[in-house]
């Protein structure tokens, strides 16, 4: 097919516009290189090791130091099936029926140590993911339960081979928190990662002191030429909002790449209009209470359901989206994907029910038929004030309402989590927050404590299991949304182990001269900052 | 027999004129006026703390969610916070948290203090010289900062609150009790009580401990307004005690900083709680003092 002279040229700027757009900015926007980009992290991590955590206060500040073998294209992070090439050459064809997914990795590709990435760094990066070894913990062990083994078939060639074809494969591989780690230093200590940093990624690190930042410069030697635009980034940690708001208000910091309540957003483009753009998109969190199943009275699940029951969840969503991040309400899948429940099927399942008295009046028949008419007990909380703080405040009156008495105690994140992965507590709050948009994936928070390495419930619930691995396992969707309806209804109402809040809403106003990032309906995604630039 | 005659001397005996409680506390406000102010926020507090279930319009934990951030009004003097709690309401039952975590660890703080000032005092040699320098060690920490390392190590929560502020006051309160012990060891009745063959207990506690009231008492004043300040401090930083519980350093936080521009009012009423308690216990602790120094009370 021959084109015109025309044709070409309007094909041209088609694209030379779509691309410029990709990147955040107008058409007359021209790359810049230079300038360190500062932004306000609100919390630490407990450890450094990506495999291990689960949190953005990891992603944020330590993605830009790795690779990835694959990731969303950042062009289009909203999508849940759009995924580009990090380290691999091509997307490959799978074989062998879908079993066999066999990746060519770029060469070249060097640690910041100045040591050569090959296949073997791959490999044992995914084997600490997939199979984690005595001593180690790897919170996405559930959604690799299709791979069967990871090799090295070269250098530069790495191979999964996968006990059944599944769609969920390749979104779990391109969860940003795989970090591709250095086999050498994993030999060496396989816990080394969770108090050092050596990665492949676009920003060598340069340093970080506790409570206050981390700092990256630009790698000299990064792989994609030209690339990053930045000379460097830092990341400065603050638990206090308004701190946080105040910081991109007064210009030092340019962008809080977690999200803001509407108000707050508001208030910023009040008073700095046009230097203050705002980026919004659903997102694939959603906030949690957990009881612990171990503990009484929690392991009686009369008790655990008049917790959910006693929570107006309708209610909440119109009064809570305005000082808070959240909004939308749904069961445990994201709410906007088509394996979700409908609002008719959510009203039919404990705690969604639409008349509010009638179902607290029913909180209080069963917390009586358990002989806790007047029950008290602790809420472990994160010491983050959007959405856990607020949300659990909440929660408490909810819970007052039905003359339940609780005692909040909230810590930073490393304390909250010890005491979450210890099961030191009476009823936490909890997140789900995933990255891709993959129902079929993220509901492995849910699983049994010994197969969801998230799930802090204490429970053991093999029919739960099965449903979930029969969902990955069949590719008929009218199947798969029969499974999850009824996934939703035993870890909600039946068994009642585990409660959605609300979903959140993100909402990211940042400075207008930050180019080349796009909000995406997760906070973990398309973080590592290679496309950012500074139109200063 | 004759009759002896009673040579004795008449002794005149002047009678203190009795004085009621109410003209003893007009005496009290005429000679310091300021200290009357203070003792009367004192008393306000108190009250307010005691009857908060009749004094405040609402409870103060509810939310209520169709009066977000309603400015000063008829119906909430105060006004509302980010959940539509009245901010009266939940002054009223701060002052309930604030003097409890004042008074408790005010005078736990310094009971403890008083004990080990005088027992250091009165023992003296190296039980004094080991006891002042872990003293001295304590002392080295500002306040807050070692309030922080005990909320650190037993996290946050109003009892453990208590526990941060009551540890830096025992050696405040034990230095200050010691240098007045000191001067009451070297007087003949405890030397007397000695030769009689008290015990050491009996000694500190029947003897030492009530000639040293006055200082103790003046401490236990001071320390309030302090502990009050550092609660409200700890709960400013999310390490006190924690939502919902009416606390006025916890009013200071949260939304109170992020709708300070457009919901100034859930911040400013918590702050004048806080400056109006500390105010009232400096000058009520000053005042204290004057009565109980003689030196100054014949100024």
């Amino acid at each position: 097919m021959k084109f015109s002279h025309l044709t070409r040229t309007i094909f041209t700027a088609a694209a030379g516009l779509a691309l410029a757009a990709a990147f955040g900015g107008s058409p007359a926007d021209a790359q810049k290189r230079g300038g360190t980009m500062t932004f306000v992290v609100p919390d630490e991590p407990p450890s450094w090791d990506g495999h291990r955590e689960t949190t953005f206060a990891l992603i944020h500040p330590f993605a830009p130091f790795y690779s990835l073998l694959i990731k969303v294209n950042p062009d289009n992070p909203s999508s849940p099936t759009d995924f580009v090439c990090d380290l691999c050459t091509e997307f490959p064809k799978p074989t062998d029926g879908g079993k066999n997914w066999t990746f060519k990795l770029r060469q070249g590709v060097k640690f910041h140590d100045g040591t050569a990435l090959t296949a073997h760094d791959v490999v044992a990066s995914y084997k600490k993911i997939i199979f984690p070894p005595q001593g180690t913990t790897s919170a996405r062990v559930a959604y690799f339960t299709m791979v069967e083994s990871v090799t090295a078939k070269d250098n530069h060639t790495v191979e999964f081979k996968l006990k059944y074809p599944s769609g969920a494969f390749i979104p779990a591989l391109a969860t940003p928190y795989n970090f591709i780690y250095s086999k050498a230093k994993l030999d060496q200590d396989i816990r080394w990662y969770e108090k050092n940093v050596m990665g492949s990624g676009p920003f060598r690190f340069v340093g970080r002191e506790a409570g206050a930042f981390v700092k990256g410069e630009r790698n000299k030697d990064f792989y994609i030429k030209d690339r990053p635009y930045l000379d460097g980034f830092e990341a400065i940690f603050s638990s206090k909002q308004a701190v946080r708001v105040q910081a991109i208000r007064g210009d030092r910091a340019a962008i809080e790449f977690r999200g803001f309540p509407p108000k707050s957003a508001e208030d910023l483009v009040k008073a700095l209009g046009k230097d203050i753009t705002v980026q919004e998109s659903p997102w694939n969190c959603v906030l949690l209470f957990t009881p612990n199943s171990k503990k009484k009275p929690f392991d009686d699940v009369r008790v655990r359901r008049a917790l959910s029951l006693a929570v107006d969840r309708w209610g909440g969503s119109k009064s809570l989206s305005q000082i808070a991040i959240v909004k939308p309400v749904g069961g445990v899948a994201y709410p906007d994907h088509p394996l979700a429940p409908s609002k008719a099927e959510l009203e039919k399942i404990a705690g969604y029910w639409p008349d509010i008295n009638k179902s607290r009046a029913e909180a209080r028949r069963l917390l009586a038929e358990a002989g806790v008419p007047n029950l008290k007990f602790t809420l472990n909380n994160r010491a983050i004030d959007q959405p856990y703080t607020i949300v659990g405040t909440w929660l408490i009156d909810q819970w007052r309402q039905v003359g339940i008495t609780v005692e909040q105690k909230m810590d930073p994140t490393g304390p909250f989590y010890a005491k979450l992965r210890g099961s030191d507590f009476d009823v936490s709050m909890d997140f789900n927050c995933q990255s891709v948009i993959n129902p079929l994936l993220d509901i492995g928070k849910f699983l049994s404590a010994d197969k969801g390495n998230e799930s802090y419930g204490g429970y053991t619930d093999r029919t739960l299991d099965k449903m979930f691995e029969d969902m990955n396992r069949t590719g008929d969707v009218a199947e798969q949304k029969k499974l999850m309806l009824a996934f939703e209804k035993r870890v909600l109402d039946e068994e009642a182990r585990s409660f959605v809040t609300l979903w959140w809403n993100r909402i990211i106003p940042h400075r207008s001269y930050v180019k080349g990032w796009k909000v995406s309906p997760s906070h973990y995604l398309n973080q590592d900052l290679t496309h950012v630039w500074l139109d200063k | 027999m004759s009759a002896v005659a009673d040579v004795r001397p008449e002794i005149e005996v002047v009678e203190r004129p009795k004085t009621g409680l109410l003209l003893r506390m007009l005496q009290f406000s005429i000679r310091n006026p300021l200290g009357a102010a203070g003792a009367l926020v004192i008393v306000i507090m108190f009250v307010m703390a005691l009857l908060a279930d009749f004094i405040a319009p609402y409870d103060p934990v509810a939310n209520a969610f169709d009066r977000l951030h309603q400015p000063p009004s008829a119906e909430n003097w105060f006004g509302t916070d980010q959940f539509g709690r009245d901010v009266f309401s939940r002054i009223v039952y701060g002052a309930r948290t604030a003097l409890l975590v004042g008074f408790v660890s005010s005078v736990v703080g310094a009971t403890i203090g008083l004990v080990l000032g005088v027992a250091s005092a009165y023992f003296g040699g190296r039980v004094d010289l080991i006891f002042q320098r872990v003293l001295d060690i304590f002392m080295a920490f500002p306040l807050i900062i070692m309030a922080l390392a005990v909320i650190a190590i037993f996290g946050t929560g109003a009892q453990n609150v208590i526990i941060a502020i009551t540890i830096p006051f025992i050696p405040r309160c034990a230095r200050v009790v010691r240098s007045a012990a000191l001067s009451i060891r070297e007087l003949p009745y405890i030397d007397a009580a000695r030769a009689n063959g008290f015990s050491h207990s009996r000694i500190i506690l029947r003897h030492m401990v009530p000639n040293v009231m006055a200082p103790f008492l003046i401490m236990i004043t001071a320390f309030v307004g302090q502990a009050i300040l550092l609660e409200a401090s700890l709960s400013y930083l999310g390490l006190g005690v924690q939502e919902p519980t009416p606390a006025w350093g916890l009013m200071l936080q949260g939304g109170a900083e992020e709708y300070a521009e457009s919901a100034p009012w859930i911040a400013i009423f918590p702050g004048i709680a806080i400056s109006l308690a500390v105010f009232g216990f400096s000058l009520f602790g000053d005042a204290v003092r004057d009565e109980l120094d003689p030196k100054l009370r014949s100024q």
